[in-house]
């Protein structure tokens, strides 16, 4: 595997658990053993335990036989040998080969956004680095108002820092969730005391005397100042390597429902991967915990024999203060949705695509949100029609459906 | 520092030694104890950590947190009353010696 992340570890881990006895290594760019992602931006910005972070201990890669070689970049991928090249000059040779080489933050055309001082938050290094910055800043300016900026901004808000968030778009996390969680996410950054502004499209960074970054310039010429610049603009996909080789790329790694590449000896998962994804009408880059580790569970099966298309219903979470979003389905393609409040502070929107359900978004409701995923399961779905039929109750159907099967 | 002791299905003991403040989750992962995955990393999002607190301790284990009875609903194997999801158990010098069982799969 390329990578040594959420996916490449799953994999590895997956294989063994179906049986696998063929050797298995991790060629990952970052050191030290894999780790987990969402932590950075919530409670390890409070804490700064690392050794929560890890995915498994060192004991665990002995014990199952998987060789792990961090710090080391993958600059190569030669096909016809079936095999890899990395930066230190070793060469690796494949059966089958897995990129899992995850995304990187993005540099979206600011002046300055090179400057020392502008943040980003990705990797661990990162969380270090934001976790310094923060202790000694009065103040944080966010660029970006999607999850990873939000998820900061609540946590810096609520260690006392005077914050921040610019976001170009005309809504929170547009690209991700209906107008309606938008809108509930709103009032609640704004109740905790941060100061959001949208339709805030960032020119340049500014600077202090000392060239370090120190603030923002928007289009219309406003500026914001603060101790602490975090860029968090979202992310591309890592693809060089498979594009240098020769491998479809269309905004991440081609793959089929297989999870293949156009090179039957090489597959793709996770955040680098654009896999087809149930009608959706184009393969569709996932970014998250869960699209990592099913894609890896998929793989796992097929490498052992097992193959099965991938169509794992998709689910992600986000905890900003005291709310916890949970998203199941594909809800980006949504055409019509509809809120309703089970009780006052908890939230469920549902999302349709065409009358059928396509997703469910859900504010502190994690029995909806788990209901939604048994339910967006089925085949056929779920009509508008028949939701409204029955109140609404998907706890209630998600039962009924449960005990059919059973 | 609170001890914990993991039983797989097979009745196979492990004792590890726990950080008072850490989840029963996050010492089972650290100590590589077989039987949790905890995909989720914690965030009550999987139900991949369920385990089964033995009788003894479930008075003092107090009570399943906000949602996570409606997580469990989700988990792989049968939800009994000493259910729990080990990533909303934390360790405290109460805890010491704190008795859990293993289900037979998470996933
Ligand atoms: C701050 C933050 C918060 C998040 N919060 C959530 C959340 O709440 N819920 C959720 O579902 N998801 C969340 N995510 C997303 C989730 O972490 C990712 O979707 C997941 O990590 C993807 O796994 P991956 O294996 O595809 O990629 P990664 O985990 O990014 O791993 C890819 C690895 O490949 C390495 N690599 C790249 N190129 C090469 C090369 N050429 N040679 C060797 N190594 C290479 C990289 O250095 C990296 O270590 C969050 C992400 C971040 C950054
Ligand atoms: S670790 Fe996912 S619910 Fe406990």
């Amino acid at each position: 595997m390329v990578g040594t992340g959420q996916g490449a570890f799953q994999l590895a881990a997956s294989l063994r658990d179906e049986g696998f006895i063929g050797a298995i290594t991790l060629i990952g760019e970052e050191p030290g053993l894999p780790y987990q992602r969402p932590p950075l931006s919530k409670a390890y910005l409070d804490e700064g335990r690392d050794d929560r972070l890890l995915l498994r201990p060192e004991s665990f890669y002995a014990r199952q036989d998987i060789a792990l070689i961090p710090g080391e970049r993958v600059v190569e991928i030669d096909r016809g040998a079936q095999r890899v090249v990395t930066r230190s000059g070793t060469r690796h040779t494949y059966d089958h080969l897995v990129l899992a080489t995850g995304a990187r933050n993005a540099r979206p055309p600011i002046a300055g956004a090179e400057a020392p001082g502008v943040l980003g938050l990705r990797s661990l290094a990162d969380a270090r680095a934001l976790r310094a910055a923060m202790a000694t800043a009065q103040s944080a300016l966010v660029i970006g108002g999607g999850f990873i900026g939000l998820e900061f901004a609540a946590v810096a808000r609520a260690a006392g820092r005077v914050v921040t968030v610019l976001e170009a778009g005309p809504r929170l996390m547009a690209r991700a969730v209906s107008a309606a969680v938008s809108a509930r996410f709103l009032d609640l950054h704004l109740g905790m005391g941060t100061q959001i502004v949208l339709g805030a499209p960032v020119a340049a960074i500014l600077t202090d005397g000392t060239g370090r970054a120190a603030g923002a310039r928007l289009l219309d010429g406003t500026e914001h100042r603060a101790d602490l610049v975090l860029l968090a603009t979202g992310v591309r996909p890592n693809t060089e390597l498979a594009e240098a080789a020769g491998l479809s790329v269309a905004n991440g790694i081609l793959t089929d429902v297989h999870l293949l590449t156009s090179d039957p000896a090489i597959s793709a998962l996770g955040d680098c991967a654009a896999v087809p994804q149930g009608d959706a009408a184009v393969p569709l880059r996932l970014e998250s915990v869960q699209a990592a580790t099913d894609q890896a569970r998929a793989i796992a099966r097929r490498l052992t024999g097992n193959p099965a298309p991938y169509t794992a219903v998709p689910w992600f979470w986000s905890d900003q203060g005291t709310a916890k979003l949970q998203i199941a389905g594909l809800t980006a393609g949504a055409t019509e949705t509809e809120r309703i409040y089970p009780e006052p502070d908890r939230t469920v929107v549902f999302c349709y695509r065409m009358g059928h359900l396509a997703g469910v978004e859900t504010i502190n409701a994690p029995g909806d949100h788990m209901a939604a995923r048994t339910l967006l399961a089925l085949q056929p779905g779920i009509t508008r029609a028949e939701l409204a039929e029955r109140g609404h109750d998907i706890r209630a159907m998600a039962k009924a459906a449960k005990e059919a099967r059973s | 520092m609170p001890r914990v002791i993991f039983v797989t299905p097979d009745g196979t003991r492990t004792e590890v030694e726990g950080v008072a403040g850490d989840s029963v989750m996050a010492t089972a992962i650290a100590h590589d104890i077989v039987g949790i995955v905890a995909e989720c990393g914690g965030s009550m999002m999987c139900a991949t950590c369920h385990c089964y607190v033995e009788d003894a301790w479930s008075a003092r284990i107090g009570q399943r947190s906000d949602g996570e009875e409606e997580m469990l609903e989700s988990a792989a194997c049968e939800v009994r009353d000493t259910s729990r999801l080990s990533c909303q158990i934390t360790l405290s010098s109460d805890l010491d010696g704190l008795v859990v069982h293993l289900p037979d799969a998470q996933t």
